[in-house]
């Protein structure tokens, strides 16, 4: 099993010894099979990241040698566009994910009351995950979704016009479903 | 559809689909329309559709079900569109499940009363339609001009069928009978210029890049939409795919592309999911791929997901992106239509020039430059957002004022609350001061007010918004996105930044001011890229028109707008309260204390300052306010 990442940097995640497997899954063949179509060489890059990161929801360290071996360019340079992107996940991202957006429009009609709401409530700062590993926050740039702002996504569900009171309602709802379990 | 394989077969499918059309819309079923983009479906229209459609089926009554974009109307959105037989298609605003019930039943009694809301849809409606207004006529709709979001919220977008039945794909039938050069003509006539920002006229960019020489050419479509409020592209992806590639289409034949790719960003999953399924419908029809309509024209159109750069919707940048290296800017020249994609020549245009062409080429460049002013011709898509009564999606012509945008097509500031400005153009505009509304949308005129057209981002602010926030806001915006390349941007922006929070705290000197501008000024001229040479501009901007307001929180330490949440406070009078409780209930952090029946405490160190508590006390009691300067609790 992957170790839990979420107390480590960015640069520490791509530091640690080097594992092919993830659940005796060797990545060589895995990252083969996301390739699919996909051409070698630096342009299939990008692509293949985002095929990694939405078969585990992230990029395990595990697999980046498997990216690098099977595009032909180096782990340092898989780095550098993984870390250059904001959609890329170093880290394992919580079983809740809430993205803040943080457009003008949404900013201006109390987005940002919102993002203050969810790092009080659940004590996650943007861009992290909780210690237990059940709440992710990212504040997001515009969803272009203005006339409905603020807009608040949770596990890719899209909210319009949130307010404070609707918000704790989506967050206790959680946290009761997870108590009920 | 069977593949097209010339123009006349064209005209025979394009027949086909206008009879569906009829049938579809002049049939004795019900038909029920739901304004399904992500604008509608993150208002709920899901909800009230799917009730509708479990309450009919209970009944037994088959109807037919349609989704379509974005009408633009998105302030009353969830939209439904009903039609009854016999009678004209009616749009209602606000949707919710109790008033899908009660639509439900109107169509099982088949009831006229309800014929009027929001109005009729003439397209929609299967002949006379007099007796009902138009939905047309509508103040948000009344005065806009509506040729890149002609099929918006009326075809679905998934249907090629619609699409073709709406006059789609002639462009592409005109343009491979006529040559390049006079394709190129055409649109130099209609005067257009690139409406992703620069205003670059798009006819000689086109040009350039036939003209440059190489045996392998790319065309690139830019659908990433980064600047924050601007949804523009979004819509028409969302709402008319294929016009998107029909423009590319148009393009391609006219430069000698072989292949082009869209760079659509990743926040946008649906707009993405209907590109795919429009490009596979072209390809399957024969629209894209070799021998287009037995021309001997081959283009090919690949979808680029972008990944979460803002820079990235800087053309070389998004070049670096497409090539699978980090989306930084380089200088120019080389400029793209020289040495772009893969070093080949390559031309890049945003997604609503594109989605213009089809129309240029079928009414003529001169029908299209009849719209506009001065060098500023045809129409403009912008997104009204922020304080107004009727955010949405609207399409102009160039050269009408701010304040018909903002005040008879957008109804205004909301709360009789006065209007403080309205920001363009994004990170990169500025905000236009209230006083200054009777500018026209043009791109001169709104340069020389110190802001940009842009992509056609505005967004109203009230007095509530405090402007040297808003600019706080937006330097942490840029300083964010800074790719890092040059030192200016990289740099300027961190010290920018740094000031606007010592500003918005309170905590700066008139010798921070002084830093301020001469740094906005020196990022202004040293930046590698636009992105970096616009991010001054909420700055400089605010600085021309609302200076008094950033002395005032240096000076007073005191924010006019009560915005600042350094600068401001909520307390409770002790006095005034009774300790009825309810604030408590109403805030979301726990941050008021106190028992019951006595008067009741904010804890500042947890109070987030969202009002809520304001909003929760009774008026009677009215204990509850916000103050800006030092933190008090009135004894």
């Amino acid at each position: 099993m992957i170790n839990s990442s979420a107390q480590k940097t960015d640069a520490e995640c791509f530091t640690v010894p080097q594992h092919t497997t993830i659940m005796g899954i060797t990545m060589d063949d895995k990252v083969k099979d996301l390739m699919g179509s996909l051409g070698r060489g630096r342009g299939s890059l990008i692509p293949l990241l985002q095929r990694v990161q939405s078969e585990f929801g992230y990029l395990p360290r595990e697999t980046v040698a498997a990216i690098s071996d099977a595009l032909v360019i180096s782990e340092s340079e898989v780095y550098g566009v993984a870390t250059f992107y904001s959609e890329f996940k170093l880290k394992k991202p919580g079983e809740h994910t809430f993205k803040v957006c943080m457009g003008t429009s949404c900013y201006v009609s109390g987005g940002g009351t919102l993002l203050s709401q969810i790092i009080r409530r659940l004590g996650v700062r943007p861009g992290e995950t909780t210690s237990d590993g059940k709440y992710s926050l990212d504040a997001v740039a515009c969803l272009g979704c203005c006339s409905q702002s603020p807009t608040v996504v949770l596990d890719d569900v899209i909210h319009g016009n949130v307010t404070p009171s609707t918000l704790e309602s989506m967050i206790s709802e959680l946290e009761n479903g997870s108590e009920a379990l | 559809m069977r593949r097209i394989k010339d123009p006349s077969r064209l005209e025979d499918a394009k027949a086909e689909a206008k009879a569906s059309w009829n049938s579809l819309f002049c049939g004795d079923r019900p038909i029920v329309c739901t304004g399904m983009s992500t604008c509608g479906i993150s208002a709920g229209a899901r909800e009230p559709r799917d009730l509708m459609r479990s309450l009919l089926s209970e009944e037994g009554l088959e109807a037919k079900y349609v989704d379509v974009g974005c009408l633009g109307l998105c302030y009353s959105e969830p939209l439904l569109y009903i039609k009854k037989p016999g009678r004209p298609m009616i749009c209602y605003g606000n949707v919710s499940p109790k008033t899908a019930r009660s639509l439900a039943r109107s169509i099982l009694i088949n009831d006229e009363s309800g014929d009027s809301a929001l109005g009729a849809i003439p397209e929609l409606s299967c002949g006379e339609i007099s007796s009902i207004p138009s939905i047309w006529e509508h103040p948000m709709l009344k005065s806009q001009v509506r040729i890149a979001l002609k099929n918006c919220g009326i075809i679905d977008p998934e249907n090629l069928g619609h699409y073709i039945a709406r006059g789609g794909y002639a462009a592409l039938a005109k343009t491979i009978g006529i040559t390049p050069e006079a394709v190129i003509e055409e649109v130099k006539t209609s005067g257009l210029r690139g409406r992703g920002g620069a205003g670059f006229p798009t006819g000689m960019k086109w040009e350039f890049c036939r003209k440059s020489k190489g045996d392998e050419k790319y065309l690139i479509c830019n659908a990433d939409e980064g600047d924050p409020g601007a949804f523009m592209d979004r819509s028409v992806l969302e709402g008319d795919p294929h016009a998107v590639i029909e423009g590319m289409l148009i393009a391609a034949y006219a430069i000698g592309c072989t292949q082009g790719f869209i760079y659509c960003r990743a926040e946008y999953p649906l707009a993405l999911r209907r590109l795919e399924v429009a490009l596979q419908q072209a390809k399957d029809a024969g629209f894209l791929g070799e021998n287009i309509l037995g021309s001997g024209f081959d283009f090919d159109i690949t979808i680029k997901e972008g990944a979460g750069a803002f820079v990235c919707g800087e053309e070389t940048a998004l070049m670096a992106s497409i090539e699978g290296k980090r989306g930084m800017p380089r200088t120019r020249p080389p400029f793209p239509a020289n040495a772009g994609l893969w070093s080949k020549p390559t031309n890049i245009n945003n997604v609503e020039t594109l989605a213009n062409l089809p129309s240029i080429i079928d009414k003529g460049g001169k029908w299209y430059s009849a719209f506009g002013i001065g060098r500023s011709r045809g129409t403009k898509t912008l997104a009204l957002a922020g304080a107004i009564n009727r955010p949405g999606l609207i399409e102009v012509p160039m050269g009408m004022n701010l304040r018909q945008i903002i005040f008879d097509i957008g109804g205004g500031v909301p709360g009789g609350k006065a209007c403080k400005g309205v920001l363009t153009g994004g990170p990169s505009g500025g905000c236009i001061p209230a006083s200054n509304l009777d500018i026209p949308m043009d791109y001169e005129a709104i340069t020389q007010a110190g802001s940009i057209v842009g992509s056609g981002s505005m967004i109203v602010i009230d007095e509530d918004t405090c402007i040297v926030d808003l600019a706080r806001f937006f330097l942490a915006f840029t300083q964010r996105e800074s790719c890092g390349k040059c030192t200016p941007c990289r740099i300027g922006t961190k010290q920018m930044l740094g000031l606007l929070e010592k500003i918005t705290q309170g905590q700066a000197t008139n010798a921070d001011l002084a830093k301020l501008e001469a740094v906005a000024q020196a990022v202004r001229s040293g930046s590698l890229c636009g992105l970096g040479a616009g991010s001054p501009n909420p700055v400089l901007t605010s600085l021309r028109y609302f200076r008094p307001e950033y002395e005032e929180h240096i000076v007073h330490k005191h924010c006019p707008s009560m915005a600042c949440s350094g600068l401001t406070s909520h307390s409770i009078d002790q006095s005034k309260c009774k300790g009825c409780g309810l604030c408590v209930e109403a805030c979301p952090v726990g941050a008021i204390l106190g028992d019951h029946k006595k008067p009741h405490r904010i804890d500042q160190e947890r109070c987030i300052k969202c009002g809520a508590c304001i909003l929760a006390c009774p008026g009677k009691f009215s204990a509850i306010s916000k103050r800006s300067g030092a933190v008090l609790e009135v004894a």
